[in-house]
């Protein structure tokens, strides 16, 4: 996207009447009138629709209406961008440079250290300075990625947009330290995920499904038709060093079980062999990745053209249609739908969603095949949404937690990783989800006890100013491996940030904390009070 | 009988399987003293290879269906560790010879689960619940094998290493868990009286988290002053378990600081810890490798943890289990695809080692399960009961409550010593 376009569209949006969202596509035209206008409901909003309260955000939402609040909300691009928030966005590279460019550098450092190791046996200065940078530009990309997740994810006003990026990434979820995925993992939420987490579901998954992040994180780029051998050379010979070749299950067992119909929607030990041949050729070429920034390649050879069997259909030989066409079948697939619904409804509802909520949810998504804003807009004005039951109803999660503190207390982050080495402890590190399935969203998956007290400390250090967060220049070093990001957590480490005042941070959360606490917490010292507000019961839930 | 049926129903439809059993409340910890028996269970979730773990060497398929990957014969250069003439042990697992050679360590193949899902978390969901293809259990059967003990509930009673509370300790009774790695021993801000006595009143009675907070207080206090003890210092195991050089991070210092607790806190009767990594689709190696790279750490892990225990050796059951196995046959790209049966490892002071227990149906084509896998001849939850009867001392009434609607088992497993 160019500079110029962006800013364009910053001015326009400012000005734009929200009046023109609001009435569009509104399945039931009243539910706007029916949501109470309370700040418990401006609150339940700005909790579940993003991150929580900012200073200033309850007065902003109670002004605007909660029901017009969801619908800005479900339009992103029509709220725009603090200038703050865009230039540090823009200072980092991973939010422009091509994938194949990442690539390219990830793997010239990779190759420097080791060719550098080889020769020196890794005793020499120039092997020992091959690894610095080699960890440098690694430590250089994870930290760009993460940083844009993370500022965006306090920073941003279009707060649902931020909780859609996370959903879906978890639901397609890549684990970032595997491999080549360190450098593709940028690309692949700014590519395959963010442009599609409101637009149609088969778009996403197709998305997902030729990344190479994908591809390579689920070993399907590897998995061809048995005996398969790689032309190699200009003249294609066959190269004579024999690779293994041959099928690999992972990815197709993955894209039913977890993408899209769930692990009891229905298919067979068979239907995964059958459905990992039709996706055999389905890969990148690195060099091709590198030079050209193409990030997919149908591999005619590596295809298996045998006769197959999927989920009770003949599938005949049509190379890279074959995947296509299970891609549209299981996107609409009714269990598909269900596990969706299902997933969408334990996020934004209750630990244990109401079944006739996931129903009309999953028919909402078979009736508009598979558009993800209208059953995302059905959930958030559903009366099972709105339902005071519900309010407070979820314990945060270590993601949702840490952001929330932040935002809350406003406190300026310009070093994160004090924050992502509090998520690494809290066992949510970001990005580092190692099993496709991402992580679990839910109270029993959360709370236990030695949670609850790390939670506690960490909202301590916070509010006592012992977490370096002004500075990238912090003497624990500025690696991002989970070491050096967990000594930059620890607790027991003054800094020169500032302690916190709690007054602000009571009025930014109004009355999600309750009275009685309110009143416990003046009765302690000053100085405690900001950590008694992020570390009591009330600020556990949203 | 009646009643306990009627409530043990109830207790299923509920989804919490409570273990109907002596009073669980009627002994003190104190009571059981020195005599306590220990139980550890470490967890490999991706699902380990055990064809390549406890490798059939002495099976002409087996190198034929593992081209590339299969383990040499032992004596052969990386070759596999002999263990009875048919099976060998990984190479990388070298530091759990010792164990095997004293008869301290027993394998029970073709093990796993009647459930034939190939899904891991399903799969990690049954193993975890012990009740397999039933999705509604709440709670874990190590959690209701604390319930169903003897002596007082107390938070450091079972440990889980790790930042989640793990399926298989949720329940009813009480249990913690422990951060991984030295974090899991170091002083906290809650620590500082002004701080902890604020938020003791903070939580103090509050609905859904009190009883949280007060069980991580109790146990962070023990946690701490069991790790105290200089005298097996962490450090000095630390550096003694690895011959002076520093170990990596991971298991075998998490294996080292649990027997430390262990040993210095006798109300640690149980600890859990998980693995992860195992899920080898692709290039996972031979004797060296991918899966060789895993399985060292582990062995040292285990050696570490079962030398560190010292006596308390003697009362303590350690078990190494995986959701499901894989493949037999390796596949397209030098790994090995989602699988059924697997080996299960026991060791501890009382274990009838030195063998390879259960029934083996082979790997020839007619004996694999669907075409492809290996075959599940001792269902996982007959070698967990063993433990549970035989070196917990669980009657078979606790039993039944700990491992419900657990079929028969059709062969007697030997794996304690008479």
């Amino acid at each position: 996207m160019q500079r110029s376009s962006r800013t364009f569209r910053l001015l326009i949006i400012a000005a734009l009447p929200l009046a023109l969202s609001v009435t569009a596509g509104t399945p039931n035209g009243d539910t706007g009138n029916a949501i109470p206008a309370t700040e418990k409901t401006t609150l339940h909003v700005l909790n579940r629709l993003g991150y929580g309260p900012r200073p200033g955000d309850i007065d902003m939402v109670t002004k605007m209406g909660v029901a017009r609040y969801i619908q800005l909300q479900l339009h992103p691009e029509n709220i725009a961008l603090p200038g703050s928030l865009t230039s540090r966005l823009a200072s980092l590279d991973t939010e422009e440079a091509s994938t194949g460019d990442l690539l390219r550098e990830f793997n010239a450092a990779r190759k420097d250290a080791k060719l550098e190791k080889k020769d020196k046996d890794g005793k020499s200065d120039a092997a020992d300075e091959a690894q610095l940078k080699a960890r440098q530009v690694l430590g250089r990309i994870a930290e760009n990625t993460a940083e844009a997740r993370l500022a965006r994810a306090i920073e941003s006003p279009r707060q649902l947009e931020e909780v859609m990026v996370d959903f879906w990434f978890n639901h397609f979820n890549v684990y970032a330290n595997k491999g080549l995925d360190r450098a593709l993992v940028s690309s692949y939420e700014r590519d395959a995920i963010r442009p599609n987490i409101f637009g149609n579901f088969r778009t996403l998954l197709g998305a997902t499904a030729r990344h190479p992040a994908m591809l390579y994180y689920l070993d399907n780029w590897m998995s061809t038709v048995a005996g398969y051998q790689p032309r190699r050379g200009k003249r294609g010979r066959v190269d004579t060093t024999k690779q293994p070749s041959g099928l690999n299950e992972n990815y197709a067992r993955e894209l039913m079980e977890l993408h899209t119909l769930g692990v009891d929607g229905g298919y067979t030990q068979r239907d995964v062999t059958e459905l990992a041949r039709m996706l055999t050729g389905w890969t990148f070429n690195q060099r091709d990745l590198m030079r050209h920034d193409t990030r997919f390649t149908f591999n005619e050879d590596a295809h298996d053209r045998g006769r197959k069997v999927w989920l009770g259909r003949e599938v005949t030989e049509r190379g890279q249609r074959e995947g296509e066409m299970a891609l549209d079948v299981l996107a609409l697939h009714p269990a598909t739908a269900h596990h969706l619904a299902y997933q969408l409804a334990q996020y934004f509802v209750n630990d244990n969603p109401p079944e006739a909520l996931v129903n009309r949810l999953a028919a909402r998504y078979l009736e508009t095949k598979g558009e993800i804003r209208p059953v995302v807009e059905m959930l958030l004005t559903s009366p099972e949404f709105m339902d005071e039951s519900n309010y407070g109803s979820k314990f945060k999660t270590p993601y949702q937690y840490v952001l929330s503190a932040a935002r809350a207390s406003a406190i300026p982050v310009t070093n994160i990783r004090p924050l992502l080495g509090t998520l690494t402890q809290l066992g949510m590190p970001l990005y580092g989800s190692v099993t496709p399935d991402g992580y679990k969203n839910t109270e029993a998956a959360w709370l236990n006890p030695d949670a609850l007290t790390r939670r506690i400390n960490f909202a301590t250090a916070l509010s006592s100013g012992r977490l370096p967060l002004d500075t990238s220049k912090f003497d624990a070093g500025q690696g991002m491996g989970r070491k050096q990001l967990e000594k930059q957590a620890d607790t027991n480490k003054r800094t020169n940030v500032a302690a916190l005042d709690v007054e602000p941070i009571l009025k930014t959360l109004g009355s999600s904390i309750s009275p009685e606490t309110v009143a416990l917490i003046r009765t302690n010292p000053e100085r405690l009070r900001a950590a008694m507000v992020l570390g009591s019961p009330d600020f556990m839930r949203h | 009988m009646l009643r306990r049926q009627f409530l043990q129903t109830l207790a299923l439809s509920s989804g919490m399987l409570l273990p109907l059993s002596r009073n669980a409340f009627a002994m003190r910890a104190s009571d059981a003293g020195p005599a306590q028996k220990k139980l550890v269970v470490v967890m490999l979730r991706g699902a380990v290879d055990g064809l390549n773990v406890v490798a059939p060497v002495g099976d002409g398929n087996y190198a034929r269906l593992r081209p590339g990957i299969h383990l040499n014969r032992p004596g052969a250069d990386n070759g596999a560790i002999n263990l009875d003439g048919y099976f060998g042990l990984h190479p990388a697992l070298a530091d759990l010879q010792p164990l095997w050679n004293d008869r301290k360590l027993a394998f029970i193949h073709a093990s796993g689960s009647p459930d034939n899902t190939r899904s891991h978390f399903d799969a990690q969901d049954y193993m975890e619940t012990a009740t397999p293809g039933r999705k509604s259990t709440q709670d874990g059967w190590m959690n209701r094998l604390l319930g169903a003990l003897p002596g007082d509930q107390y938070p450091t009673r079972s440990l889980a290493i790790g930042p989640v509370m793990p399926r298989i300790l949720t329940g009813a009774a009480t249990s913690t868990t422990l951060a991984s790695g030295a974090a899991g021993t170091r002083a906290t801000l809650l620590d500082n009286p002004a701080v902890g006595s604020a938020f003791d009143k903070m939580y103090e009675g509050k609905a859904g988290y009190a009883k949280q907070y007060q069980e991580a207080k109790t146990a962070h206090k023990d946690i701490m002053s069991a790790s105290m003890d200089k005298s097996a210092g962490m450090d000095k195991i630390e550096m003694n378990a690895s011959n002076g050089a520093p170990l990596p991070n991971g298991f075998p210092g998490d294996a080292a600081r649990l027997a430390t607790l262990m040993k210095n806190d006798p109300k640690i009767q149980m600890a859990f810890i998980a693995l992860g990594g195992w899920d080898t689709h692709v290039n996972q190696g031979a004797g060296t490798g991918k899966l060789a790279n895993l399985l060292t750490p582990l062995g040292q892990g285990l050696a570490v943890l079962c030398k560190q225990l010292d006596t308390l050796f003697d009362e303590c059951t350690v078990i190494v289990m995986s959701e499901f196995g894989r493949t037999a046959r390796e596949n397209g790209t030098g790994g090995t695809d989602h699988g059924h049966g697997n080996v299960m490892w026991v060791m501890g002071g009382q274990v009838n080692g030195g063998k390879v227990h259960g029934r083996w149906s082979g790997i020839d084509n007619s004996g694999l399960y669907e075409g492809r896998d290996l075959a599940v001849t001792t269902d996982f939850r007959t070698v967990l009961a063993s433990v549970a009867e035989r070196h917990l001392g669980l009657s078979d009434a606790q039993l039944a409550g700990v491992f419900p609607a657990m079929p028969k088992a059709d062969g007697k497993l030997a794996l304690f010593r008479a």
